[in-house]
């Protein structure tokens, strides 16, 4: 019987602010995963970006990693890493795929040496694979001129791989068609189907939090009370950049 | 306009909530910002009114469980509350009476207010609402009708609620009449335009267009029940799509599966039942 390899996903993004949809792109691309029969997934890692990427209306990173992780409270898989988000600049993404899965590695139980007078021990668990996961949209935004090294996408999808999960709107078998390193390495781009479309845009959140509006069960509600408690996104912080 | 000048209203949505998703949920917040928003309303109340066993739909579960689920669901608002008069009939009941109960009992819960009685809000007075309401208007003095109105029940659906009007035998048109004329409807829709058009194209809808609001929803949210249930038999998550303790409870009591999907096949819709059979019968007269 062959064994599963197992997974850990990494969605790398602004997460200003972590919404359902968010939440969901983990729990879709590891059903579909589980689906192929040849993964096992056994964690999710949110690494919001770093403050110096400059984004419009972006909040600073201490609540964009303390939203994500009252939204993951009530998961027992995914989990917040703020270490890119604590670097003293913005870094490629390929740089955090390197770094987790480095850290991947080093939390692996040793095999050599310490058997402790117990038979040989079976073969060593396989290593995990560390794959990014994303939208339909982010995969359309290697071809955006400039935004992407070459050579790191080539790495990103030959030496981690990709989970998309579609998107309204968007053409990911398109998009991969459209690209010959993507399409060299398709077989390690998994395209996954969400089978409830679910657009729940952060875009539209901050808005509607601008506009006084409701924006309840389209986020969890513990970082609801947290954006009001810190009078974050309203219509007076969307003109400030940076925040401390 | 003042607070006391605006038309209180209560939003009441009717349906299967098999099982009550987050997109029910949104309903409401939408609506409420809507109406809200225009200046002309205030929003007090939501009520969820589970429909009863007796609708026969296919795959429906057992009452119980969905009026618990929906309690789950909104044990966090603070204005959206889960009314179990509906499920609690022995047959179906028609919207309209739905809308017309409710109606009656926030007249009657007025009245109340208006006698400085203690207002009893469980359910549980011996006293039909017509003795209490004809009580009422005859102990109503001069300086107590100045009072502000009695609030509102408007009812709450989505487009394809809207849509359902047209399909023959599932209402009957003096239902429609009564829901849009004396009651009003709110409905929420990604899809305004075929909204309108349906609105347009049909006299009764047409006549009482003011009485009808539709509410845009900007993003696409198809979180429905058919889909929660499908994503449950094919062993799929529906973490984030509706409340956790929803999800929670679901998972305890293993409600939806292919077994429960099967419930009421072959059976005859409660509405289409019972318009066909007066159809007939006043043929037959």
């Amino acid at each position: 019987m062959k064994s599963r390899i197992p997974v850990v996903l990494l969605a790398c993004g602004s997460f200003n602010p972590i919404t359902n949809m968010h939440l969901r792109l983990f729990e879709v691309a590891r059903d579909h995963l589980h689906q192929t029969g040849r993964y096992q997934v056994i964690g999710g890692i949110i690494s919001p970006v770093n403050d110096h990427y400059g984004k419009k209306d972006l909040a600073a990173a201490r609540h964009r990693v303390a939203m994500a992780r009252l939204a993951l409270q009530t998961s027992d898989w995914i989990r917040v890493d703020p270490w890119e988000s604590e670097q003293t600049q913005w870094m490629e993404t390929v740089k955090v795929l390197r770094h987790h899965r480095n850290e991947l590695l080093r939390s692996l139980p040793k095999t050599e040496g310490a058997d402790q007078g117990r038979a040989a021990s079976p073969a060593p668990a396989a290593v995990p694979e560390l794959k990014l996961l994303c939208g339909a949209d982010v995969l359309k935004t290697f071809q955006t001129p400039n935004l992407w090294k070459d050579a790191h996408i080539q790495e990103i999808v030959e030496k981690f791989g990709l989970v998309c999960v579609d998107r309204v709107g968007h053409d990911p078998k398109g998009y991969i068609l459209g690209s010959p390193i993507l399409q060299k390495y398709q077989d390690n781009i998994h395209l996954a189907r969400e089978p409830v479309q679910n657009e729940i845009s952060a875009t539209y959140i901050r808005r509607a939090l601008a506009q006084g509006q409701s924006v309840k069960y389209l986020l969890p509600d513990a970082v609801i009370s947290y954006i009001k408690e810190h009078g974050l996104y309203t219509r007076d912080t969307s003109t400030e950049r940076n925040e401390d | 306009m003042e607070n006391s000048e605006k038309t209180e209203v209560v939003l009441l949505a009717c349906g299967s909530f098999n099982p009550i998703t987050n997109m029910h949920l949104r309903l409401f917040e939408l609506a409420k910002d809507y109406m809200n928003g225009t200046g002309k309303y205030r929003v007090i109340k939501g009520i969820i009114s589970p429909v009863g066993d007796a609708y026969k739909k296919k795959g429906l579960i057992s009452a119980h469980h969905r009026l618990i689920m929906a309690e789950l669901a909104t044990k966090n608002s603070n204005w959206v509350e889960v009314d179990t008069w509906e499920s609690l009939q022995k047959e179906w009941v028609e919207t309209a009476k739905v809308l017309r109960h409710h109606q009656e009992k926030l007249e009657a819960s007025a009245c109340d207010d208006q006698q400085n009685s203690p207002v009893l809000g469980r359910p549980g007075r011996k006293r039909k609402w017509a003795e209490q309401r004809q009580d009422c208007s005859q102990r109503k003095s001069p300086e107590q009708t100045k009072t502000k109105g009695v609030p509102k029940v408007k009812l709450l659906c989505g487009a394809d609620f809207l849509e359902s009007f047209g399909v023959p035998n599932l209402w009957k048109s003096e239902d429609i009449t009564k829901i849009v004329g004396e009651y009003g409807l709110i409905c929420v829709t990604r899809a305004g335009n075929d909204a309108q058009k349906f609105i347009y194209e049909s006299d009764v809808l047409w006549k009482h267009q003011n009485n009808i609001h539709l509410v845009n929803e900007w993003i696409t949210n198809d979180i429905s029940s058919t889909k929660i249930r499908q994503a449950l038999r094919r062993g799929q998550s529906i973490h984030y799509l509706v409340p956790d303790l929803v999800r929670e409870y679901i998972e305890k009591h293993n409600l939806y599966n292919s077994e429960s999907e099967e419930r009421n096949v072959g059976v005859i819709l409660a509405p289409l039942q019972r318009n066909i059979a007066e159809a007939n019968t006043e043929e037959i007269l």
